[in-house]
């Protein structure tokens, strides 16, 4: 009786053990989950993906979290998440922690987001800004001081200047001051800030004297109320554009995304499936939500580096 | 003018100054409600309610953040309703004049007046991570059940208040304890009271994101919760995050959200009002 009994359980597992084999052998279909959380800049990217693969692998959960950038690494260097959304490279405390968990990632570049410098369209004098001029406005000892056009340009209108930004918290804003200003989070406290950037684009576009930063997106959707400066990039100015920002020459004011990858979490089939599919998507997608795609090399490149990351970490 | 003259003029200009200030309040909320209806009340249809979230402004759906707002709803009801109301029987009904009702009365009115974001991370400490519940639904309404509590037990307090004393003298006259006293008397009569509060509490409570966001609710989720430990969005956020974005019909999206949250709320606080009434009557 025992016998009987121990080879139908052999027979039941080697059956099994058949059937899980067969299924992944044809059109492999996987299900699980995958957690994404992270910088809301990049969010749009991700959920784009997202839902993309949902049709590729229906099965397959993909949830995506909110948290910021800095939220978003916290969870993941705590081994909560598989990937982490992220509008800047991770820091060298948020490293120190992964190493402490033993968590072993991979960074991705996704996209490259453009920071848009706009005047009002009846601002007739302005026809591009240096850095030198964008600091000399926005760093904190302008504060009181740098209140007029003509302080900036002689040739400029005796008129009062009206800066419009990002709220301090957005990663936008540390971005720009970090290009601008030199150090992330420093500039002058005396600007209209505000979180959504609609109100940005209200107030530049209703307000003759006024200037204003924020993501190149934003413009795209309002080209008809603002105009876009160019910005001086040592060699000569360059206004934003998806060839300029795509070919690097608009620079410092455009930023790549990224995602970062957990090392243990690419032993989970789908997690593989889930990042091949986002580079191969991002670049389609990126552009589909108002972001600028990587130039195609880029992404061949990463698709290559992330190959041997899965193959170092089975 | 003799003092007659000037009295009857204060009386007048206090009126008007009176119908004008009710008036801010509802022409504001004229204002609001007449323009999200311009902007987003063509954008609700079936599939609004139904699609799932998706790149594309005219694609996406509330499904999954309806869902669970509906989820976090029901659990906070179920787990806040009748710890609020037995500490709100307890504080009026047993513990009237001793130190210790003193002090929780002082820290209940203040608890009403946190942050509801401290409460966030009371509940990231507590429920996600100590208790380990995840970034569940659970975790979620519990964290707003902390919030509203507060509300609930002074609304319950309130209505137990009003309560006449003879009725309550009428029934220890009769030999009741103070138990069938409560259950029998006290409860029936200021129930109307109490569900106004605490569908007034629930109200807010559907409104929250803050906490929420802290707590770990997410923002894109491909499925609505079936369990109490699933993964969530709510109505607020999938609206914060729809504002947030450029594309104009995001912030169409974001209007047609609003006057179905609007809905909700409206129907709740009604339903407040119709108990109210039905309650009152039946205890004249």
């Amino acid at each position: 009786m025992k016998k009987v009994v121990c080879i139908l359980s052999l027979a039941l597992t080697l059956g099994a053990c058949g059937s899980k084999n067969e299924k992944k052998g044809d059109a492999h279909a996987l299900n699980g989950t995958i957690k994404i959380d992270g910088s809301s800049t990049v969010f749009p990217v991700s959920e784009a993906v997202a839902e993309e693969f949902r049709n590729v692998q229906p099965d397959v959960k993909v949830t995506i979290g909110v948290s910021g950038t800095g939220g978003g690494f916290q969870k993941f260097s705590r081994g909560e998440t598989n990937i982490s959304n992220a509008s800047r490279p991770i820091k060298d405390k948020e490293i120190a922690i992964c190493k402490e968990n033993n968590i072993n990632y991979l960074e991705l570049e996704v996209a490259y987001d453009g920071l848009a410098v706009l005047v009002n369209p009846e601002n007739t004098w302005v026809d591009s800004f240096t850095i030198e001029e964008l600091k000399k406005i926005w760093e904190p000892a302008a504060q009181g001081t740098i209140m007029k056009w003509n302080q900036i340009r002689p040739e400029w209108p005796d008129e009062e200047i009206h800066l419009y930004g990002p709220g301090v918290a957005s990663g936008t804003y540390d971005y720009f001051t970090e290009a601008v200003v030199g150090k992330s989070g420093s500039s002058r406290g005396d600007f209209t800030a505000s979180e959504d950037d609609h109100v940005l684009v209200q107030g530049i576009s209703g307000d003759k004297y006024s200037l204003g930063f924020f993501g190149l997106a934003y413009y795209s959707e309002n080209k008809d109320k603002l105009t876009l400066i160019g910005v001086h990039n040592g060699t000569e100015v360059v206004k934003p554009s998806l060839e300029t920002v795509k070919n690097g020459t608009y620079s410092p004011l455009s930023r790549p995304l990224f995602v970062y990858v957990n090392s243990t979490s690419v032993k989970s089939p789908e997690v593989v499936e889930f990042v091949n599919f986002y580079l191969e998507t991002a670049g389609e997608l990126a552009t589909d939500v108002g972001y600028i795609p990587l130039p195609e090399e880029k992404y061949t490149q990463q698709k290559e580096s992330f190959k041997s990351f899965v193959a170092d970490n089975q | 003018m003799n003092n007659i003259q000037k009295n009857r003029w204060k009386d007048q200009a206090f009126k008007f100054w009176g119908i004008f200030c009710t008036m801010i309040g509802l022409v504001l909320l004229t204002i609001f409600i007449g323009d999200i209806l311009i902007d987003g009340i063509r954008r609700i249809d079936w599939d609004f309610i139904t699609d799932l979230p998706s790149r594309k402004a005219e694609n996406s759906g509330i499904y999954t953040a309806l869902m669970g707002s509906i989820w976090i709803l029901a659990l906070t009801t179920i787990i806040a309703f009748p710890v609020g109301v037995a500490a709100g029987i307890y504080l009026e009904e047993y513990a009237k004049n001793n130190k210790l009702a003193g002090l929780l009365e002082i820290n209940i009115s203040n608890l009403a007046g946190v942050p509801s974001i401290i409460y966030g991370l009371l509940g990231l400490e507590v429920f996600v991570r100590i208790m380990n519940l995840g970034a569940s639904v659970l975790a979620g309404s519990l964290t707003l059940s902390l919030l509203i509590l507060p509300i609930v037990i002074v609304s319950t307090r309130e209505a137990i208040k009003a309560v006449p004393q003879s009725i309550k003298d009428a029934s220890f006259a009769l030999g009741a304890s103070k138990w069938q006293t409560i259950w029998h008397q006290i409860l029936p009569a200021s129930g109307g009271g109490i569900l106004t509060g605490v569908i007034l509490a629930l109200s807010r409570a559907v409104g929250e994101t803050a906490p929420l966001i802290v707590v770990g609710a997410l923002a894109y989720v491909p499925f609505a919760p079936q369990s109490p430990m699933d993964e969530f969005s709510v109505m607020p956020i999938q609206i914060f995050n729809w504002i947030s974005r450029p594309q104009a019909g995001f912030i169409e999206n974001a209007a047609a959200a609003i006057i179905i949250l609007l809905g909700i709320t409206f129907i709740m606080n009604g339903i407040a009002v119709y108990f109210r009434n039905k309650w009152q009557k039946k205890w004249k």
